[in-house]
């Protein structure tokens, strides 16, 4: 049985993909890796894991200013999250996808929802993005990479 | 203008606000879509309204070739140095601005990007600015106006979470690994929210509120806090808390500080092949306190021994005749640019040793290097002896 949460839309559009949750802030200048997609701060409970064409949960970003930068350098080079849920007003990851839609037409959801509903994402679980900042979770085939 | 007024939508902004200077974090080289970012805004003709200040770029104008940056990355991040350049902005090429140019005043509406920065105008200086992501703060500087968000408003100044120091020896409170250290409890502790300190007895140097800042705002997303007796904003607890009650209050004591120090330190007698100092780029002030500590001394062979500074900060240490000891010891400078922003390292760097929290937390990932922490005097003996050594006694009850 899917469930459907309602979030609000930072940024619109679809997207669907695999989850990787943490409950752990984020920065992605020195956290996560434009060229390859990986996520690379080995203080981080996501380190290691590839986080594009995934859909990234975390509650929050942290640390640098460049966060933009490099997420926009990784729509650029495909090496992007499909969409991003937070539980805060993601200005920064908000940024980063408007200004990729404006230089290479391309760009990511971005949906904030309430914590009680961030609790509920599982890494592995299915999450599709639907506009208005809906958000459907399913099971998601079962793989011990994301246990 | 179109992307600030969307980013006001999206953080549910009321009104606009002029500002009266800018800080630009964009002149980090991230690859070929901040090139084009910049390059399309100064082909444009953009000029920016405001003084404006630079952060660090992507390479060492002078002196890359000395080092392992590619020729075809030199270029392209040259390329978008001149780009922001052309805007109309002072090339100050520095994480500390506050340390080179004019300082922002007390209540002063300003655009800052790079974390540190933001910190120091907001925490030490009581200027008042969000942290400005790369590629907003010169959109903030080119129209001069921006969304009333944030820490730009009075109520979202308070202080929420308290840190009260108990029992911290003032030998340590003095020491350049203190703030460190701090700083990266901080972080952890207080994420995005306001953290007040209690407790400290010795006034903290410019310099090591710089290191306070750059720690916290690496290991959290500190923007501003308040240290009771020190800070602008934070002459009484009352002050700092605006009459009312912290959400949440920490009791820190040697013991917790010198764990968070093991943290940031796991690498005792092991060999190392780099002593890197500046992070925030290293000022007049650090360059006279390490020059003693040079003098008659030789690097290890197998280390290299590196300051990070500003390119008007090293012209000032050559005036004072604080760059020949360094010379003379082995060391090399870098300018505009730091060891995480330009590909500079070579292979054969495996370990590093450095007396700054933000190459501590950032290095392992972004550099794929092991990280020893130490105090100034530390990282010195270590690029003599060639291993790693630490002096732990102002860390011991």
């Amino acid at each position: 049985m899917d469930t459907v949460i309602k979030g609000r839309a930072l940024v619109e559009g679809e997207a669907a993909g695999l989850a990787l949750w943490s409950d752990k802030p984020l920065s992605f200048w020195g956290g996560y890796d434009q060229n390859t997609g990986e996520i690379i701060d080995r203080r981080h409970p996501l380190s290691g894991k590839i986080g594009t064409n995934r859909v990234i949960a975390i509650p929050h970003t942290k640390g640098s200013s460049t966060t933009t930068a490099v997420l926009l350098e990784s729509v650029r080079q495909g090496k992007a999250p499909a969409a991003v849920i937070t539980t805060g007003v993601a200005a920064f990851l908000a940024l980063a996808s408007i200004v990729a839609d404006e230089l290479y037409g391309r760009n990511f959801p971005v949906v904030m929802v309430n914590e009680e509903d961030f609790e509920r994402i599982e890494s592995g679980q299915w999450v599709s993005i639907n506009t208005g900042g809906v958000v459907e979770i399913s099971p998601g085939p079962q793989s011990d990479s994301f246990s | 203008m179109s992307i600030l007024v969307r980013m006001g939508e999206i953080q549910e902004a009321e009104e606009m606000i002029d500002i009266s200077r800018a800080h630009i974090d964009s002149t980090l080289f991230q690859g070929d879509a901040t090139l084009e970012f910049a390059e399309r805004l100064a082909g444009m003709g953009a000029k920016v309204v405001v003084p404006t200040t630079l952060n660090v770029s992507g390479v060492d104008e002078m002196g890359w070739q000395e080092w392992a940056v590619p020729p075809e990355y030199a270029e392209k991040a040259h390329r978008q140095m001149l780009a922001y350049q052309s805007m109309g902005t002072e090339p100050t090429w520095t994480c500390a601005p506050y340390q080179v140019a004019q300082k922002p005043s007390f209540g002063e509406q300003i655009a800052w990007g790079e974390s540190n920065a933001v910190c120091f105008a907001n925490s030490v200086l009581g200027a008042r600015t969000i942290q400005y992501p790369d590629l907003l703060d010169i959109c903030a500087a080119i129209t001069g106006r921006v969304p009333a968000v944030g820490l730009h408003l009075e109520e979202h100044r308070v202080g929420q979470v308290l840190l009260e120091l108990v029992g911290i020896p003032e030998d340590l409170q003095r020491d350049d690994s203190f703030p460190p250290v701090l700083g990266h409890l901080l972080g952890t502790l207080a994420s995005e929210r306001v953290p007040v300190i209690d407790g400290l007895s010795v006034e903290l140097s410019e310099d090591q509120l710089k290191a306070l800042c750059a720690g916290s705002a690496s290991a959290g997303s500190v923007n501003l806090f308040h240290i009771i007796g020190q800070t602008p904003e934070a002459n009484t607890r009352e002050e700092a808390f605006a009459g009312g009650e912290p959400v949440e209050s920490h009791r820190v004591t040697l013991e917790d500080l010198a764990a968070v120090r093991e943290e940031l330190n796991s690498s005792d007698g092991e060999t190392l092949e780099m002593v890197v100092l500046g992070s925030p780029h290293f000022s007049l002030a650090e360059f006279r306190t390490l020059a003693p500590l040079l003098e008659g001394k030789k690097r290890n062979a197998g280390v290299e021994f590196l300051v990070t500074s500003s390119r008007a900060m090293v012209a000032l240490a050559r005036d004072n005749g604080l760059l020949e000891p360094l010379e003379a010891f082995g060391g090399r400078v870098t300018v505009d640019t730091c060891i995480l922003t330009t590909p500079m390292l070579y292979p054969e760097t495996k370990r590093l040793m450095t007396n700054s929290a933000k190459y501590a937390y950032y290095s392992p990932g972004l550099l794929g290097v092991e990280v020893a922490f130490g105090n100034m005097a530390d990282c010195v003996k270590s690029a003599v002896e060639g291993t790693v050594t630490v002096d732990r006694s102002r860390w011991e009850a």
